[in-house]
């Protein structure tokens, strides 16, 4: 029984291993679905008025979150542009800037 | 207590666009962010390279980093050149066009064709119709003794390119222009012309503020048109001569089916696919922003 499901699996698996997972992207894409799936569990459980902050136009969590991961990335992009060294100080900002825009945009 | 009538069953149905999302978006989108962060020898063995692509890419002074940035260079002077000609063009005819009657048709009709041509065969006939031997356009104005040759002429080869896009969807500006000024009541021209307002004074005052929101929709439109470029530098120059018009996308199709360097084509991808994505973003936040204004 445990066998066929380990041999199932393993067939699962190599039908994508085109795809070059590594645990590094597994956790950044789990990271990002998980906030998807608790994001909407908030929507659904906790409803929310959109607010106007700093960025001058209604954000609900969900904005936030993006505009969030948006600048995350540009963050990174111009910490490796300007030959910034070790990204997880990339990172540190943008959990800085992620805590800023959920707080006041 | 009465049970509410709301049922959120309907959601099921959006299933399976959600699975072909799944397959012919998110997959090949994961699979990318994979690509960006190893290297490869083929058959399927991968290595693990860290922010080694990003750093090549965002590094002028690098091969692939000049390749990027030109590209990326040029793919803004193309989007710029292009609302800069078809905006101010766009509003111009849509002026022009007749008010009513029976001319309306026709007119729009006429006008609404170029869209409906795709992408390849608009390139497939711009490439013979400029060539400077045989094509009616690259004769012509060859024959006018103006130099013109787009496969050898960096000069003429932007100039058709620019052409091509405002031929081909100046149309959507005319038509995003002619619906916003239908929608100008009547009482506003009444209005000024008991001021005895000039038609420039009319056009600043009333026909430019009313169609602030059609020209946004045109301009964002437009620019991500434009910034997408792709199968017109393909089919009429080849992003030739020389790279004169190898924009982002042409350039990406080089790097990974050409030279199959996947990281490096991974990551500018990533790149230009983040600035597509923000320029989206802020083209839906505006435009709904604009709605919600409208009904408040």
């Amino acid at each position: 029984m445990f066998e066929t499901i380990a041999k199932g699996w393993e067939e699962f698996a190599t039908k994508f291993t085109w795809m070059a997972w590594t645990w590094e992207t597994a956790i950044f894409f789990s990271f990002i679905a998980s906030a998807l799936v608790i994001l909407t569990l908030l929507a659904v459980y906790r409803p929310e008025t959109p607010r106007r902050g700093i960025l001058g136009f209604p954000t609900t969590r969900g904005d936030r979150f993006f505009v969030t991961m948006l600048g995350a990335a540009y963050i990174h992009i111009l910490w490796i542009g300007f030959g910034g060294g070790e990204l997880w100080f990339a990172l540190g900002i943008s959990g800085l800037f992620g805590i800023a825009m959920f707080i006041f945009a | 207590m009465i049970e509410k009538p709301i049922n959120n069953r309907a959601w099921l149905l959006v299933l399976p666009v959600l699975a072909f999302v799944l397959f012919s978006a998110l997959l090949p989108m994961m699979t990318v962010v994979n690509y960006s962060l190893q290297d490869s020898m083929g058959a399927n063995n991968f290595f693990w390279n860290g922010d080694a692509w990003f750093r090549d890419v965002l590094n002028p002074s690098t091969d692939i980093g000049a390749r990027f940035f030109d590209a990326l260079g040029r793919n803004l002077s193309f989007s710029f050149a292009a609302l800069l000609i078809e905006v101010p063009l766009g509003i111009a005819i849509a002026l022009c066009l007749p008010r009513g009657g029976w001319a309306v048709g026709p007119c729009l009709v006429l006008i609404a064709l170029p869209m409906l041509i795709p992408w390849n065969v608009v390139g497939t006939i711009w490439q013979i119709f400029a060539r400077a031997d045989i094509g009616l356009f690259g004769a012509a104005v060859n024959g006018l003794g103006i130099p013109y040759n787009d496969t050898q002429n960096p000069v003429s080869a932007w100039i058709t390119i620019v052409i091509i896009d405002v031929w081909h969807w100046t149309p959507l500006v005319i038509l995003l222009s002619y619906a916003g000024l239908r929608a100008i009541p009547d009482a506003f021209y009444q209005a000024a012309r008991i001021d005895a307002a000039s038609r420039w004074a009319v056009f600043v005052n009333i026909e430019l503020p009313k169609l602030q929101k059609v020209l946004v929709i045109a301009v964002l439109l437009r620019f991500m048109q434009t910034f997408m470029i792709y199968t017109e530098p393909f089919v009429v120059t080849g992003g030739g001569p020389g790279s004169a018009t190898t924009f982002l996308s042409i350039d990406l199709v080089k790097i990974a089916l050409g030279q199959v360097d996947l990281g490096n084509a991974a990551a500018m991808s990533l790149i230009y696919n983040l600035i597509t994505i923000t320029l989206c973003w802020i083209f839906y936040t505006i435009m709904t922003q604009l709605d919600r204004r409208r009904d408040a």
